[in-house]
């Protein structure tokens, strides 16, 4: 086994052995504390530019499978774990973790003492770091992590963006003989998705409850999206900063009132930009599957998956025009709001799961009623 | 939601004598409720028959009654006490038994008590087979076909047609009892026939085979408004076919993807609120058919269950905590998290370490009984691990157990591989490392067990590792640190090596590999922790952070055995409570996730480890104690007692060398002697002939044991040299070293189990005399006892309390003691001496309202008696408090149920009165084998009993029994001029008293062994027939005349109850 090396900005190292490609990768560092679903985390664009630590301390034990993908390859820079299968034992792998992440290209780090890096990086926050199985010199690595570009105002979602727009058809394909999700719901609506670094699973979700969805990429202006004439607009996951998305931002803006809007994550953030409210960067983010989520419609708690640096700051949003609908009982950070005069509401974590609990699924729902009560005549 | 104001009274119902299937892990989820619902400021009522518990501690509720958990006698606790509310949940099976049967006897309604928890419709929903199908039916799970059954006919239909070989569950039944796996038409008779007579409701539920598929549990808490989360995913080690009591389960699930894993929450979620449990936790389990991913619901819980504790242990989420507060009115996310002490309870638990947990059997204590793992619960305890890797969790696992065999490979056949691979049974772990040893291929492995590739991928890179040589002069850093990192232990390395264990400590610690210490913090250290619930590892960094003040490490006694339970953890959180009072640290070391000692709330700081040299030597090397403290926690800490002492550790209490020189024959021998105190006159021989020697010489009848027991080998009581030649020859390990012990047996004694403590002053305060009821012979564990005795003279306790007080002194005693004594014809001998705590200490601490561990950890703190209490000479004694022994007999079909000189009860209850009889009757009730009040006695004695049983059968008849015996019996009874039918011996004729007992003819029997060692088949046929047939059978003319007494009050005596407060009124023992 090869080592491999992963270096901090702040100059800590840690020395492991290297599982994963024979690469080097600099990225924000970030820990997950999710126990299942490695695979959706290896493929959610919204970790490009990330390196990622597991806190599960055994990874890869399932293997890799077609249909867990959340996008066409993996988006994390590297991976951090603390013991990594190299055997796949379940019946829907068909290769293991290692042929997955090592076949895209990905670095891996085993071995060393993920619970100390995540400790360290709680109390001092997320920072940059250089994951590589190629060199084993320390200083150089700690040189090359300072010498990394910032997440601070990055525009990563216009990188992971679909550079052409394209329809897509897939509804949740069943897990195994006994998964209860029934048959596609009949394509009603017209669902214009904005990709700034989207995850199938969301796609899949809006096909199921009834949506024909149009993928556009990132850059799409609201005229262009308008004249695909949507029944709804969904505004994205995705990577980095919210901040340098002023364009995007802009375009919301434009759109708000013409069709009904759901947001999740960073389209939450955009949207938070496109009606005037102020983003900030979270010490160390918020990545898992088991935040607790309230309601304050239904008074009702939900356990949620995570993955964002970045929140909005409700105090920054209108109260007269907004109205806050979830919030994170961890923190009280702002997880959920919508707009008290228009057909436009989004959330901060993750309805689509994947990984994750399916405790806020209805959200999907809502949006397709949303877009009933709001359908033109036709 | 806030809590609920419209309560002010709750009674909580206990689950009674720890029984295979029910342990200590209730004992820990009442005390928890008990503690949560009084810290809300209700005022809680208890019902236990258990006086080892915790939770039937008189600080732990407002009244606590230790009484039968029958309708009649809550019943009278709730007319009495008034609850607005009865807790249903926290008492295991019995507890939700009783709670059903009180609201079905309309008890709860006529009382307007509420049941909280889960209501009768859930209750019944989850439990009753069909009712539960139906409901899963409706939310479209998957279950496993099935149909339920009350006859044997009904049975052969069903399974001819979906296939052999078919699952049959007993309805109602504790822990399976009484299922298995029929692979035929004959075994499916046997068992259906078994699993229907067992079933209170004369019902099986016969399954389809998901053998050898995954299984896993889920633990679901739901509060009142519907906020429901998954706190623990657990996933079986071994697949479909070994109850999961009797399985090693790991934690987090290992193989399951997220998809996988959602379905299983989703469906775990629709399954509670299908069933309807409103508030609390529960337990659902899930197979997983590991070809085509086909999942079905096995069953669920509707109350805290022995994976709920093992789920709090795991995660640091405390369940039935949690569990009470929602029961009264709050909701998960108003209740905070301990441990983070930010964030809610309404959250998943993320664990950044892995959990193994670990069954301990004991068959060897059932000679005859089959050591084969099925879907009845076999185990008596489990240990569960810590590690930050699966490999660290198992190696740590393997040796919390105790199981005194090493983990090398010797003591394996090669030709046992396949057959101990394809039956899962208690040495399958080992044989799987075995076959790996020898060359055996994971494809292989699998093939034969069925256990998923990932977890034998991992013992066998352990195996691999273990074989990668090096020795202790060549060892690096790196090499040391990957066996430590992987979970082997030092003296597994030093078996590689050739050295001794402390060589390789030394080594490593020369090299820098040392242990550190991680925290179990529910959230994956996102959030900071509060709570030092710490495990050891060999990562980067410590996070135990000793305190700089006075502070006293407790270590507790590891994984329940017979012999060893609850008992001493009541002694091990006692010490811990003292301490914290007398604002010293504690510190709890234990291994055993049931118990209460083990809750992170229980001392200030918990260090979950095997309790093994290695591990507490590693903790001491952190925390730097004051002193450590073995003598609660059994024969566990007492083994690692010198060589701690050795180590440099500072041992409080007694000192190691007494503690070992009572058990030294020859210096205890001697020790008598000057003491001029007498023993039964005893010897110990190393082979056949000088056995025999001795024994002709001390005088037959003599009790042979062997010096070392291992893994609970046989005693025996030989009446005849041939029983020893043979005894000898084929039940007993012996050696030079390790002589085998022979004593002159007292027969006919009473025995007498005395618990005193001592102070270094040399003051000796004696807690109990506590009288057997059964004769010298049978093992104090089993023997029923009275406090105070009944049948002992004055000058006979003065002699006990001399002899005790002396034995204390000479031993320089601080702490607690335990002796046993003999009395015959007016002299009393000497038979054993424990300058530790005992397995009596709750008990008497009960009966005598004094916490004894509490007065023993001040004395060890350097305290005098005199200082706690005014009370000199022995403690008063205001009722009758009667302890009885609970047997697992029913779950070792075939073994011969007898009491012995070898311990086999696995729990104990004890009943109070105000005269003997009513205290007896009471425990008897509680233990399971409630006496007639009227009926037929059958009675057959050895010649030596007869006249007693004359003198019996004559209050028999005045208490209005017709009498049947056999012939002599018959005859002597006859002749003192008293009706009585004749009946024939087994071996006589038809109808013979077998006969007689099937046909429920008899409602109690009362049966003494002919003299000798002989056991007749008749002696055998009788107890068989009785344990089936619930007829409770006496063995012992002592024995019977307890019974009569207890029958007389039962005739006589009102049904009442009392607390343990208003017995002892206020606490007597001062705060210090």
């Amino acid at each position: 086994m090869n080592p491999a090396v992963l270096a901090l900005e702040d100059g800590t190292v840690f020395e492991g052995m290297s599982f994963g490609a024979p690469a080097e990768r600099a990225g924000e560092v970030v820990f997950n504390t999710a126990i299942t679903g490695y695979q959706e985390i290896f493929t959610d664009p919204s970790y490009a530019g990330q390196i990622v630590v597991l806190t599960n301390p055994e990874i890869g034990n399932y293997g890799a499978n077609d249909s867990d993908n959340e996008a066409a390859k993996p988006h994390i820079e590297g991976l951090v774990v603390r013991e990594f299968s190299l055997l796949a034992s379940n019946w829907r792998a068909d290769q293991t973790a290692r042929q997955f992440l090592a076949g895209n290209n990905v670095p891996v780090i085993a071995g060393i003492d993920t619970r100390a890096l995540v400790r360290h990086l709680r109390s001092r926050g997320v920072m940059r770091g250089v994951l590589s199985a190629t060199t084993t010199d320390a200083s150089v690595l700690i040189e090359r992590a300072k010498n990394s570009p910032s997440m601070s105002g990055l525009d990563l979602a216009t990188r992971v963006s679909t550079r052409e727009r394209y329809e897509w058809l897939k509804p949740v394909e069943p897990c195994s003989p006994s998964d209860l999700e029934g048959e596609a719901a009949d394509p009603r609506f017209h669902v214009v998705a904005y990709d700034f670094g989207i995850k199938r699973n969301i796609l899949r979700r809006l096909r199921q409850c009834g949506c024909r969805l149009t993928v556009v990429p990132a850059g799409t202006t609201a005229e262009e999206t308008l004249a695909l004439k949507p029944d709804g607009i969904f505004l994205s996951n995705g990577p980095g900063d919210p901040e340098p998305l002023e364009f995007q931002a802009a375009q919301v803006r434009k759109l708000i009132g013409r069709a009904p809007i759901f947001g999740i994550c960073l389209g939450h953030q955009i949207l938070g930009l496109a009606l005037g409210a102020k983003t900030y960067k979270l010490k160390f983010g918020h990545r898992g599957a088991n935040h607790p989520v309230l309601n304050k419609i239904t008074g009702k708690v939900e356990i949620t998956s995570h993955n964002h640096g970045f929140a909005v700051d409700p105090d920054s949003l209108d109260a007269g025009k907004i109205e806050i609908t979830h919030t994170n009982l961890n923190d009280g950070t702002l997880e959920g709001y919508r707009h008290r005069e228009y057909p436009v509401f989004c959330v901060q974590y993750h309805p689509e799961a994947a990984p994750g609990p399916h405790d806020s699924r209805y959200l999907f729902e809502d949006f397709v009623k949303l877009m009933e009560q709001h359908a033109p005549a036709k | 939601m806030p809590r609920r104001n419209d309560l002010h009274r709750i009674l909580i119902v206990g689950s009674g004598p720890i029984v295979i299937g029910q342990a200590c892990e209730f004992d820990y989820s009442g005390a928890q409720a008990c503690k949560a619902l009084r810290a809300e400021g209700y005022e809680v009522v208890l019902i236990n028959s258990n006086p080892a518990t915790i939770m039937t501690d008189p600080n732990l509720a407002d009244r606590t009654y230790v009484e039968p958990l029958s309708v009649e006698f809550a019943e009278e606790v709730i007319r009495r006490e008034r609850p607005d509310a009865l807790l249903s949940t926290v008492g295991g099976q019995t507890g939700l038994n009783l709670s059903v049967a009180l609201a079905e006897a309309g008890v709860l309604d006529r009382y307007g008590v509420e049941l909280i928890g889960a209501k009768i419709d859930s209750i019944k929903k989850a439990e009753d087979r069909l009712l539960f199908k139906d409901a899963m039916r409706k939310i479209g799970l998957d279950l496993p076909q099935s149909q339920l059954v009350n006859s044997v006919e009904k049975g052969l239909e069903f399974a001819a047609r979906i296939g052999y070989p078919v699952i049959l569950r007993p309805s109602f039944t504790l822990g399976g009892t009484g299922g298995g796996i029929a692979y035929h038409r004959e075994d499916l008779e046997e068992i259906l026939e078994r699993g229907l007579e067992l079933s209170p409701v004369h019902e099986v539920l016969i399954e389809e085979n998901v053998l050898g598929w995954k299984e896993f549990e889920l633990e679901v808490m739901r509060d009142l408004a519907d906020n429901a989360i998954i706190v623990c995913s657990i996933e079986n080690f071994d697949p479909m076919g070994v109850h999961t009591g009797d399985s090693i389960t790991v934690a987090p699930a290992q193989t399951l993807t997220d998809r996988e894993y959602q379905m299983m929450r989703d469906a775990a979620l629709a399954c509670l609120r299908e069933i309807g449990v409103d508030t609390g936790g529960s337990n659902v389990q899930f197979a997983i058919d590991p070809k085509t991913g086909r999942m079905v619901i096995v069953e669920m819980n509707p109350r805290v269950s022995r994976s709920s504790a093992l789920a709090s242990k795991a995660t640091g989420f405390p369940i039935a905590k949690i569990a009470a507060k929602l029961a009264v009115g709050y909701r998960l996310d108003e209740i905070k998290n301990d441990i983070t002490r930010k964030t809610p309870a309404c959250f998943e638990p993320s664990i950044d370490y892995v959990v193994v947990k670990i069954p301990r059997w004991q068959f060897e204590k059932f000679p005859g009984s089959q050591p084969v793992l099925g879907t009845q619960m076999k185990s008596v305890g489990e240990v569960m691990a810590i590690g930050r890797t699966f490999k660290q969790a198992l190696g740590k696992g393997m040796r919390s157990l105790e199981t005194g065999k090493s983990e090398a490979a010797a003591q394996y056949s090669a030709d046992l591989i396949e057959p101990r691979l394809i039956t899962p049974n208690p040495e399958r772990l080992g044989y799987i490392r075995f076959a790996f040893e020898s060359g055996y291929t994971e494809e292989q492995v699998h093939a034969l067990t069925s256990i998923d590739p990932w977890f034998l991928r991992q013992i066998r890179e352990m195996v691999d590792l273990e074989k990668s040589g090096g020795s202790l002069a060549t060892a690096t850093r790196e090499q040391l640190l990957a066996f430590k990192r992987d979970g082997l232990s030092d003296a597994r390395i030093a078996r590689m090596w050739n050295t001794d264990a402390l060589a390789v400590r030394d080594k490593r610690k020369q090299l820098g590999v040392t242990a550190v210490f991680n925290r179990v913090d529910t959230c994956a250290a996102e959030f900071e922790s509060f709570t030092p619930y710490l495990y050891s590892s060999y990562e980067s960094e410590c996070e135990a952070h000793p305190a700089q003040k006075k502070k006293v490490v407790i270590l507790g006694s590891g994984p329940n055995r017979i012999g060893q339970g609850i008992e001493f953890d009541y002694c091990c959180c006692h010490a811990s409570f003292a301490l914290q009072e007398f604002g010293v640290e504690s510190i709890m070391v234990n291994c055993n996730p049931e118990t209460v000692s083990t809750d992170y709330d229980t001392s200030d700081r918990l260090y979950f480890e095997p309790l093994t040299l290695e591990e507490v030597l590693n903790i001491c090397d952190t925390e730097k104690p004051d002193g450590v403290i073995v003598q609660f926690g059994g024969q566990t800490p007492l083994t690692l007692a010198l060589p701690l002492k050795a180590a440099g550790v500072p041992i409080i209490g007694t000192d190691p060398e007494n503690i070992d020189l009572a058990e030294d024959r020859k210096r205890f021998g001697k020790l008598l002697d000057d003491l001029k105190i007498p023993a039964p006159a005893n010897g110990s021989a190393t082979n056949v002939e000088e056995a025999c020697a001795i024994a002709r010489s001390i005088g037959f009848p003599v009790l042979v044991r062997p010096s070392y027991v291992l893994g609970g080998r046989a005693m025996v009581i030989a009446y005849d040299e041939d029983t020893v030649r043979r005894y000898m020859r084929e039940a007993v390990v012996f050696s030079q070293d390790r002589p085998v012990l022979i004593d002159r047996f007292l027969e006919d004694a009473t025995e007498v189990d005395v618990d005193a403590i001592a102070d270094s002053s040399g003051v000796v305060l004696v807690a109990g005399i506590m009288e057997h009821i059964e004769e010298a012979g049978v093992h104090s564990g089993d023997s029923s006892c009275v406090l105070p005795a009944t049948s002992l003279s004055a000058e006979v306790l003065a002699t006990i309390r001399s002899y005790t007080e002396r034995l204390a002194r000479a031993l320089r005693v601080i702490g607690l003691m335990n002796v046993q004594y003999a009395v015959k014809d007016g002299v009393t001998y000497v038979l054993e001496v424990n300058p530790r705590a005992s397995r009596t200490v709750p008990y008497v601490s009960k009966a005598t309202g004094v916490a004894l561990p509490k007065i023993a950890v001040g004395v060890m703190l350097g305290s005098r008696i005199a200082d706690f209490t005014d009370a000199r000479g022995v403690l008063n004694v205001p009722q009758f408090f009667v302890k009885s022994p609970v047997f697992p007999f029913n779950k070792f079909p075939g073994v011969d149920p007898t009491l012995g000189p070898e311990m086999r009860s696995t729990g104990e209850v004890m009943g109070v009165g105000e005269n003997f009889g009513e205290a007896f009757a009471k425990a008897q009730l509680s233990a399971g084998t409630p006496l007639p009040d009227k009926g037929r006695v059958f009675l057959s004695v050895n010649d030596r009993d007869k006249a007693a049983a004359t003198a019996l059968a004559k209050r028999f008849h005045e208490l209005g029994f017709e009498i049947t015996a056999t012939r002599g019996t018959a005859a002597a009874i006859r002749a003192a001029g008293l009706p009585v039918k004749t009946v024939f011996k087994v071996n006589e004729g038809r109808p013979n008293s077998v006969d007689l007992m099937k046909s429920a003819a008899v409602d109690l029997v009362i049966y003494t062994a002919t003299s000798g060692a002989h056991a007749f088949s008749d002696e055998k046929a009788i107890r068989k027939t009785a344990l089936t047939h619930r007829v409770p059978c006496i063995t012992t003319m002592s024995g019977a005349r307890a019974v009569v007494e207890a029958i007389a009050s039962r005739r006589r005596d009102p049904i009442r109850v009392w607390s343990l407060q208003e017995i002892h009124g206020a606490a007597r023992v001062s705060a210090s």
